[in-house]
């Protein structure tokens, strides 16, 4: 057991991955000489080489189309987009495509495709570098959406992925890249798509996120637990297919349940939590559920201040959860 | 399976006892037959079965007393068999059908305003350990609002279950049996009359009044009309629903004591139920002329004699013990000429009628006759109201009785 960054784990996840099967190669933009804008795949060209890890033309929608085609041979590609915000151009490869083969071919055809996408704001990227849209996948049946926020997360959903037969949307926050260090288990370690994990015991309330959120709320659950308030934090891992027994236990567990994200609210991950609370665990609500999220705004400002009004922050997280146990 | 649970059969019911059960096990029952008869510290019921089925399984054996929300049978339900295809769903109705008869049961009587709203969490906690309406009163609620949340309804469920809850000074100064006494076992009845006597005593901070009440006028009035009123209504014109006619008149003008203290508030009733102290065997109850304010001084004959009638005979239903907001007795009738009477909490006050008694009275213009005169004695809940309202509301009810004429309207 080591201590590794979110990215470093990655990069092992995918490196464990190439060495164990050799049908598993990566390919997107800046992947190969240049080791990926945010370095996940540094070292790989040269371990691997230019047949394995392949650079590609700045086209999102040949990507995955290629990807799709690989998959359909007996492949398993890693297609990386750069920024999860340039991903609209290959939504129509993602969605009508890969989603929906193994559908549309009565089980014949599955996809085993990762698409790696870094997401998530508060590193001041601006408009086209900081937008969330794990809820725009996430709606779509036949899609797996993993956001994972520990390194040891990171490195074993990635590899679950990669072995999933059907294509999965893999989804890493940039700023936990290298700000969250974790102790990442040695070996051949998986961590199974679709199981939240419980990262934080409390009884008094229940916060539930996911990547970057993930952490904020552990920082807020240390201040509230200086306050006499226990907060339990449910770390989603997976958003689809989400883990409704896991939400459907902190609920009763606590009664009270915030849940958090950065994408905007309507129609986002936290609706289908809190709707799914209210369908299975009504009779244990002891405060309506309460959700904070960024704003339903076009983009992340660039202006710093504005960024930092748009991002829920654990000052917030700590603010609506004061609200929450006093309710 | 559906599971039976003892029901709570009234507000401030906490514990039945079961008297006889009506189905042995393996008997099939129909939904809402009778299962068993309960016995309670108010009335007597049957329990009616919440679903079609075989009686499996009895839990509480005939003469045990159990509290409210105790499992008491298991019914093993049956296959409906016409719609067999669709009986799958009807597998666990037993959740749903309860309510209908144990905690839940709609028989809030102003409770829902003395506690606020409930979180589902807080009435699925309030359910599961027998806590009704009125005992969630009891619960401080330190959520925003004065709510009641989930931790301060298992904070009061700890301390309850540690004995903090129980009213200490019931087993306060108890006697130890000598030679050659004789044991009483408690009724059901007996104890439920100690507790709330205690508690009301414990809780509610008496005061005492009493008018000296001319009645010549009135016991004129009831000789004069009396042979006609029984031949046509068939019970006797006592002076009881003369008075109530009286009393309902007068609450209607001193609001504050028809009312209820509610901790942090206090609950004045639009509706004028009196409640009337009846002696049965070994016991009292109290049963109630509901929406007295509507009913003619015949009516309220009627209903006095309806409801003492089917109290001895043990008749009396769970709605005629259930709302009171304001409490008649009648002690004269034994003779005595003063009584203290305890108030019927949550009510804010009892008023007493003693005997009417011919006296030398000493009238406006100094003369000295002899009149028939009764004491109307007051017992009211300091908290409520002061002796100020206490005085109006008597003397008006003074005046009142001592006005009635020929023209008194029976009808």
């Amino acid at each position: 057991m080591a201590v590794k960054t979110v990215i470093e784990a990655i990069r092992e996840g995918m490196d464990e991955e190439m060495a164990r099967d050799q049908s598993v190669f990566i390919m997107g933009e800046d992947v190969g000489q240049r080791g990926g804008v945010f370095l996940a795949t540094d070292g790989l060209f040269k371990k691997y080489g230019a047949d394995r890890v392949i650079d590609t033309p700045l086209a999102e929608s040949t990507i995955v189309g290629l990807a799709i085609g690989a998959a359909a041979n007996g492949m398993r590609p890693i297609a990386e987009i750069q920024f999860a915000d340039f991903i609209a151009p290959a939504m129509n490869q993602i969605i009508e495509e890969a989603a929906r083969i193994c559908y549309r071919t009565n089980g014949d055809l599955n996809l085993p495709i990762v698409i790696r996408a870094p997401w998530g704001g508060g590193v001041h990227g601006a408009l086209y570098h900081s937008q969330s849209i794990e809820a725009l996948f996430a709606h779509v049946p036949g899609l797996k959406v993993v956001a994972p926020g520990t390194p040891a997360d990171a490195k074993g959903l990635l590899k679950s992925a990669v072995r999933d037969p059907d294509p999965v949307l893999y989804l890493e926050h940039k700023r936990t890249y290298r700000l969250i260090k974790g102790e990442v288990p040695d070996g051949d370690r998986l961590v199974p798509i679709g199981k939240a994990e419980v990262k934080r015991q409390g009884k008094d309330l229940s916060l539930i996120a996911y990547g970057l959120m993930l952490h904020y709320c552990l920082e807020a659950a240390d201040t509230l637990a200086a306050e006499g308030v226990e907060a339990e934090v449910l770390d989603l891992r997976t958003i689809k297919p989400l883990d409704v027994a896991a939400v459907i236990a902190t609920t009763r567990k606590t009664g009270k349940v915030l849940v958090v994200h950065e994408d905007n609210p309507f129609a986002g991950v936290a609706a289908e939590v809190m709707a799914v609370i209210m369908e299975q665990a009504f009779d244990a609500l002891d405060a309506p559920v309460m959700r904070l999220t960024g704003p339903d705004v076009p983009a992340m400002p660039f202006n710093h201040v504005l960024e930092a009004a748009f991002m829920p922050s654990p000052e917030k997280i700590l603010a609506k959860a004061r609200e929450l146990a006093k309710y | 399976m559906a599971v039976v649970t003892m029901p709570q059969l009234g507000e401030s019911i906490t514990e039945g006892t079961i008297a006889r059960w009506l189905k042995k096990v393996g008997d099939p029952v129909k939904k809402y037959e009778s299962l068993v008869e309960v016995i309670t510290d108010k009335v007597n019921a049957e329990v009616p079965a919440p679903v079609a089925g075989v009686l499996k399984e009895i839990r509480v054996q005939e003469g045990a007393t159990v509290t409210v929300g105790t499992e008491i049978c298991v019914i093993e339900e049956s296959v409906p068999a016409t719609v067999s295809s669709a009986a799958p769903k009807q597998s666990a109705p037993s959740r749903e059908e309860q309510p209908a008869h144990t905690a839940t049961a709609p028989t809030r009587n102003g409770g829902e305003e003395a506690h606020g709203r409930l979180s589902p969490a807080v009435r699925t906690l309030a359910d599961e350990h027998g806590i009704g309406d009125d005992e969630l009163g009891k619960v401080q609620g330190t959520g925003v609002g004065g709510r009641i949340s989930k931790r301060d309804l298992q904070d009061y469920i700890e301390r309850r279950g540690a004995g903090a809850g129980k009213a200490p000074a019931v087993q306060a100064p108890t006697a130890a049996p000598r030679a050659g006494d004789e044991v009483i076992p408690l009724s059901p009845i007996r104890r439920s009359i100690a507790t709330h006597m205690v508690k009301s005593k414990q809780t509610t901070p008496h005061a005492w009044t009493v008018a000296e009440v001319d009645m010549t006028n009135v016991v004129r009035f009831r000789r004069s009309v009396k042979e006609s009123f029984k031949q046509r209504e068939g019970v006797d014109l006592t002076y009881l629903p003369i008075v109530i006619k009286g009393v309902v008149e007068q609450l209607k003008d001193n609001p504050r004591l028809n009312a209820s203290w509610g901790e942090d508030k206090i609950l004045v009733h639009h509706d004028f139920n009196i409640g009337i102290a009846v002696s049965i065997d070994d016991g009292l109850v109290v049963p109630v002329i509901h929406q007295a304010d509507k009913l003619s001084i015949a009516a309220l004959a009627r209903a006095t004699d309806d409801l003492a009638r089917r109290a001895r005979a043990q008749k009396l239903t769970l709605q005629d013990v259930q709302g009171g907001t304001f409490t008649v007795n009648n002690p004269g009738t034994f003779g005595n000429i003063l009584s203290y009477a305890i108030i019927n909490s949550p009510e804010a006050a009892i008023l007493s009628m003693e005997a009417i008694v011919k006296r030398p009275v000493v009238l406006d213009g100094d003369a000295i006759a002899v009149r028939s005169m009764m004491n109307l004695c007051l017992s009211f809940d300091h908290r409520v109201m002061d002796g100020a309202n206490a005085a109006r509301f008597l003397q008006g009810l003074r005046r009142w009785l001592e006005g009635v004429s020929e023209q008194l309207p029976l009808y």
